[in-house]
C-alpha cells in the first residue's frame, strides 16, 4: 500500500537536511542519519529513536551478535511503540491463546519484517529477553513465530511490546486451528510418501533379481522367495499410502462421476491381485512356474502418483500462505474511548467494537468501523473502496468506512458498523460469491479426464473378452498388460508437475499463483484473439499516489517548497517535498497548517505560502494572468493544482498527478501484439482516463473513467461474451470484478480483498511482471499439451501393441516408468518461467 | 544360497527401522519448516 511510510533512504528521515560531507549510518538499521541527530562523541549513531531504542534492548542483553549476522541493508526494522493492551482483551485471548494442561499458554503471532538468520536468532532469543517466556519459535517461510509463556510470570501483550521494541511488530496469527489441520495433513502426506517410497524401493531391488534370475538359473523356491517379499511390501503400500486412490476412486463410483482415481485404482487393484494369484499359484503348484508379478509396478506407480500430489498440494499451500499473511495486517485493534470516563482511550480489538462506540483514529491509521466523524476534520483515503487515489475531506457528521486510511490528522468516530455488516465487508461476501462461481472450469476437466479413463476401461474389458476367445490362458495377461502401459501417467504425473514447476518458478520471480487452472485460463483462448485485458488506473498503470507532474514559474521557489513541506504529512505534502529536490538550507518559523488548504510559514527568511490555489491566492496582492490561466488549465490535464506564494507574491504553479509508469506502454503494445484488446477500467474521472489511455494507445472506446465497482463488474461480464477476460487491478474496488474475470490479476500493493479475489498476484510492480505472466502460462500450457501429445501418442501405440498381445506384462511394467521418467523429464526441465529470482523485488 | 532366507528379511527390517525413524521425525514436526533450521545453523551459542 502506498500508505506505509516509506523509510527509504531518499527521505532523509522526517527531520532536517542531510549533510553530505558526513555520511553516518544508522547503527541498527543502516540508513542514513540525518544530521540533526549524529552524535559526534558516540559510536553508535540512529536515524530515529526507534532504532535507538531497539539498539537498547538488544544491546543491554548482549544480543549484539545480532549485528554480526544480518545483512547489511536488509531493509529497516521499525518499531510502532503501541502498547498492545488489546493482546490482554478477553475477546483476544479466546480466539488466538491456547493454554495447555500445564497452564502453559500458546500463541502464534504474524512479524513483519523478519527476512534473515539475524531475525531468526534474535526472536529465538526471546525467552533471555523476557522472563516468562520459555519459548519462541520461528518460521522464516510463513513469517510466523509461536510463542510458550508462562500467563502468570509475563503478559503476552508485555511481549508483543519487546517484540515491537526489537522491531518487529507483532499481528495476531488468525485461523491457527486451519493451521493446524493443513500442518497435520502435510505431516500425513509426508508418511504416505515415506513408507510408498520405502516399499517401492525394496520391491524394485527384489524386482532386479527376479529379473536377473529369470536369465539365468535361479531355484524356483528362491524365486518364490522374492515374490512373497514383494507380495508383503505391495501390500504394505496399498493399504496404507495407496488407500488414498481407493478410497476416491469409491467416493467416484458412489457418487457416479468419474475420477482420474478410477483407472488407478483398477490398475493397482488388477496388477495386485494377478500378481498374488501368481504367488500363491506358484507355491502350491511348484512345477508350473508360476505366471507373471507385476509388485513392482504396483509400488512403483503408488509412490510416483504420490509425488504428484505432493508437490501439486505444496505449492497450492505455498500460495495459500503468502495470502494468509497478507490478510492478518490489516487493523485488529481499535482505540475506543471509555464509557463513562473522560476522554480516556482503551485499545480494544476490532472485533469487540460495537455501534455506537467512539474510537480515535489517528494519522496513518486504518479505520476498524464504518461510522460517522464526531470530532477533527482531516483527509481520509478511500482508495481502498473507491479507488480515487486523491484523499477526501471529512469533518463532523460525514461518514467514514472501515478500511480506509486516516491522513492528516486525529478523528473521533462514532462506529456505526463492524465487521462484515461494514462495506468492506459486503464487498468481501460478494467476492466470495464470485470466486465460488468458478467450478464449471474444473467440471470440464474432470470430465476430459473421465473420458479418457471410461476409453481405458472399455478397451481392457473389449481386450480380455477377445483374448478369452481367442486364446483363454493368456487374456488376463494381455488385460494387465494393457491397463498397466496405458496408465495416465502424463496425465496423473506429468501435469501436476508442469504446473508445480512453473508455480514455483513464478513464486521465486515474485508471482503468486492461487491453482494451476489460473495458467490454464491465462493461456487459453477459444478464438485467436479474442481475449481482453482490463487494467485499473491507479497503482496498475500509474504509480498510485502523487507525483510533481508540471512545474510553471520561478524554479528558485523550489527549494523553500521541499523544505516547508518536509513539516506536512498530507499525501500532496510528501509529494511535493520528495519531488522539489533538495530543501534551502535554513529553518521553519511560524508554521501554520490549513486543513484542506495548505502550509503557510516563515522558511529561510521568507514569507511562503504552499496550498490549494484559493489558499494560497489569498496571500497574494497581484497574481500574474500567466500563472493564473496555468492554474486553470492544470485540472483539464488531470492534474491536482498547487499554488506557491512567496512574500505574498504568486511565484510559481505546481502540478500534482498521478504519473504513469515507465513500463506500462511497452507492456500495453505487448499486449496487444499478444492478441488482446486492451482496456482500463477506473474510477478516476473520464477526463483523467483519456488522457492516460491516448498516452499508452489505448482505443478511447476501451478507456472508461467514473467506474463504480458494479460498473466494472458490469463491464467484465459484457466483455466475456466475446473471449476470456483478465482483469488487472489492486483495490477493494476491483475485487468483484477480479472474482468476476476468468483471471483476475492483483498487483503489487494491492490491498487484502483484492488478493482474496484474484488468481493471481503479482509482487513486482509495474506491468512488466503482467506480460511475463501471460506469456510463461503459455509456455507452460504448450509443454502440458507436449506431453500430453507424447504421453497419447506412446499410449495409443502401447496400448495397440498391448491389445494385440505383443506386450507381455513383464515389458509393460518395463516400459511404464520409462514414459514416465521422460514425462518426468520433460516437466523439470520446460522452460516456463524464468527459473531466476527476480532482482530488486520486495520479498 | 539359503543364507538368503535370513538375509532379505534382516533387509527388510532394517528398512522398515529407517522408515519408523523417519516417520517420527516427521510426526515430531522436524519436517513442518524446512528454511527456518537452515538459518538457525548460524546460532553458535
Amino acid at each position: 500500500m502506498p500508505l506505509a511510510p516509506a523509510f527509504d533512504g531518499n527521505d532523509g528521515g522526517v527531520l532536517g537536511v542531510l549533510r553530505a560531507s558526513m555520511p553516518a549510518s544508522c547503527t541498527h538499521c543502516g540508513l542514513p542519519v540525518p544530521a540533526g541527530l549524529v552524535a559526534p562523541d558516540r559510536e553508535a549513531q540512529f536515524c530515529c529513536h526507534g532504532c535507538e531504542t531497539a539498539y537498547e534492548v538488544i544491546h543491554r542483553c548482549g544480543l549484539d551478535r545480532y549485528y554480526a549476522l544480518k545483512e547489511r541493508n536488509a531493509g529497516a526494522a521499525r518499531t510502532s511503540g503501541r502498547s498492545y493492551a488489546e493482546f490482554d482483551d478477553e475477546t483476544f485471548r479466546a480466539m488466538y491463546v491456547r493454554r495447555d494442561a500445564a497452564g502453559t499458554c500458546h500463541a502464534e503471532l504474524f512479524l513483519s519484517g523478519m527476512h534473515c538468520a539475524a531475525c531468526v536468532w534474535l526472536i529465538e532469543r526471546l525467552p533471555r529477553l523476557l522472563k516468562g517466556v520459555s519459548e519462541a519459535r520461528v518460521d522464516l517461510g510463513r513469517s510466523l513465530v509461536t510463542l510458550s509463556w508462562d500467563d502468570g510470570a509475563v503478559r503476552l501483550s508485555e511481549i508483543a511490546r519487546v517484540l515491537d521494541s526489537i522491531g518487529y511488530p507483532p499481528t495476531p496469527a488468525r485461523d491457527a486451528k486451519a493451521r493446524a489441520q493443513r500442518r497435520a495433513e502435510d505431516r500425513r502426506q509426508l508418511v504416505r510418501l515415506a513408507v510408498a517410497g520405502a516399499c517401492a524401493g525394496n520391491v524394485m531391488l527384489f524386482a532386479v533379481s527376479l529379473y536377473a534370475g529369470a536369465f539365468g538359473s535361479m531355484e524356483p523356491a528362491f524365486a518364490q522367495l522374492f515374490r512373497w517379499a514383494s507380495l508383503v511390501l505391495t501390500l504394505v503400500s496399498l493399504a496404507w499410502p495407496g488407500r488414498v486412490f481407493f478410497a476416491s476412486a469409491w467416493y467416484a463410483v458412489r457418487t457416479r462421476s468419474v475420477h482420474f482415481d478410477v483407472p488407478i485404482a483398477l490398475a493397482l487393484a488388477a496388477g495386485a491381485m494377478w500378481s498374488i494369484w501368481s504367488t500363491v499359484m506358484g507355491t502350491l503348484h511348484p512345477e508350473a512356474a508360476g505366471g507373471a508379478v507385476y509388485f513392482d509396478t504396483v509400488s512403483v506407480l503408488v509412490f510416483a502418483l504420490l509425488i504428484g500430489r505432493f508437490l501439486q498440494s505444496r505449492q497450492q499451500r505455498f500460495a495459500a500462505d503468502s495470502v494468509e499473511l497478507l490478510f492478518s495486517l490489516t487493523p485488529s485493534v481499535a482505540r475506543r474511548l471509555k464509557v463513562g470516563g473522560w476522554g480516556e482511550l482503551e485499545e480494544v480489538p476490532a472485533q469487540a467494537l460495537a455501534s455506537g462506540d467512539i474510537i480515535e483514529v489517528r494519522p496513518g491509521e486504518c479505520l476498524p468501523a464504518d461510522g460517522e466523524v464526531m470530532t477533527g476534520h482531516s483527509a481520509v483515503d478511500q482508495a481502498v473502496l473507491t479507488g480515487e487515489s486523491s484523499p477526501v475531506d471529512v469533518g463532523p457528521g460525514g461518514r467514514v468506512a472501515a478500511g480506509t486510511v486516516n491522513v492528516t490528522s486525529v478523528l473521533r468516530v462514532r462506529v456505526a458498523a463492524t465487521g462484515e455488516a461494514t462495506r468492506l465487508g459486503k464487498l468481501m461476501r460478494l467476492i466470495e460469491e464470485g470466486a465460488r462461481r468458478r467450478a464449471p472450469i474444473v467440471e470440464f476437466a474432470d470430465r476430459v479426464a473421465g473420458h479418457f479413463t471410461i476409453g481405458m476401461l472399455v478397451l481392457a474389458g473389449v481386450t480380455l473378452s477377445v483374448w478369452l476367445w481367442l486364446d483363454a490362458t493368456h487374456a488376463i495377461d494381455h488385460a494387465v498388460a494393457l491397463l498397466v502401459v496405458t496408465c495416465p501417467c502424463a496425465l496423473g504425473l506429468a501435469t501436476p508437475l508442469v504446473m508445480t514447476v512453473a508455480m514455483g518458478r513464478a513464486a521465486r520471480r515474485h508471482m503468486l499463483i492461487k491453482g494451476g487452472d489460473a495458467i490454464q485460463r491465462l493461456a487459453t483462448r477459444r478464438v485467436p484473439n479474442s481475449g481482453t485485458i482490463f487494467l485499473d488506473k491507479t497503482g496498475t498503470i500509474t504509480e498510485g499516489g502523487f507525483t510533481l507532474a508540471a512545474w510553471i514559474g520561478d524554479e528558485s521557489a523550489k527549494p523553500l517548497v521541499a523544505l516547508i513541506e518536509r513539516q506536512s504529512n498530507h499525501p500532496a505534502g510528501v509529494a511535493l517535498a520528495r519531488d522539489c529536490g533538495q530543501p534551502a538550507a535554513g529553518e521553519v518559523f511560524g508554521l501554520q497548517h490549513q486543513v484542506g488548504g495548505g502550509l503557510a510559514g516563515i522558511v529561510a527568511g521568507r514569507r511562503v505560502v504552499v496550498g490549494s490555489p484559493a489558499y494560497a491566492l489569498s496571500a497574494c496582492t497581484t497574481p500574474s494572468d500567466a500563472l493564473l490561466a496555468a492554474l486553470a488549465q492544470l485540472p483539464a490535464q488531470g492534474l491536482t493544482p498547487v499554488a506557491v506564494a512567496v512574500d505574498g507574491q504568486l511565484v510559481a504553479v505546481a502540478g500534482l498527478g498521478d504519473r504513469v509508469r515507465d513500463d506500462a506502454a511497452a507492456s500495453v503494445r505487448r499486449l496487444q501484439t499478444l492478441g488482446y484488446r486492451v482496456g482500463i477500467l477506473s474510477g478516476d474521472h473520464p477526463e483523467v482516463v483519456a488522457r492516460v489511455a491516448r498516452e499508452l494507445g489505448i482505443h478511447p472506446e476501451d478507456a472508461r473513467g467514473g467506474q463504480t465497482p458494479e460498473m466494472k463488474l458490469e463491464a467484465v461480464h459484457g466483455a466475456k461474451v466475446g473471449g476470456p477476460v483478465i482483469m488487472v487491478g489492486d483495490g477493494v474496488n476491483d475485487a468483484a470484478a477480479l472474482a468476476a474475470a476468468d483471471v483476475g490479476v492483483a498487483v503489487h500493493g494491492g490491498v487484502e480483498a483484492s488478493l482474496a479475489a484474484a488468481d493471481v498476484y503479482l509482487g513486482a510492480p509495474g506491468l512488466t511482471p503482467l506480460v511475463e505472466l501471460i506469456e510463461a502460462s503459455r509456455r507452460t500450457m504448450n509443454t502440458i499439451r507436449r506431453n500430453l501429445w507424447v504421453s497419447l501418442f506412446y499410449n495409443v501405440s502401447a496400448g495397440t501393441l498391448a491389445a494385440f498381445g505383443l506386450v507381455s506384462p513383464i515389458v509393460a511394467a518395463l516400459i511404464m516408468p520409462l514414459s514416465s521418467l521422460t514425462a518426468v523429464t520433460i516437466s523439470l526441465r520446460s522452460r516456463t518461467f524464468d527459473s531466476s529470482p527476480r532482482a530488486g523485488g520486495k520479498s | 544360497m539359503s543364507v538368503l532366507y535370513i538375509a532379505l528379511p534382516v533387509a527388510v527390517a532394517l528398512a522398515a527401522g529407517f522408515l519408523a525413524g523417519f516417520i517420527w521425525a516427521v510426526r515430531r514436526g522436524q519436517y513442518d519448516d524446512v528454511e527456518t533450521p537452515a538459518h538457525r545453523m548460524l546460532d553458535d551459542d
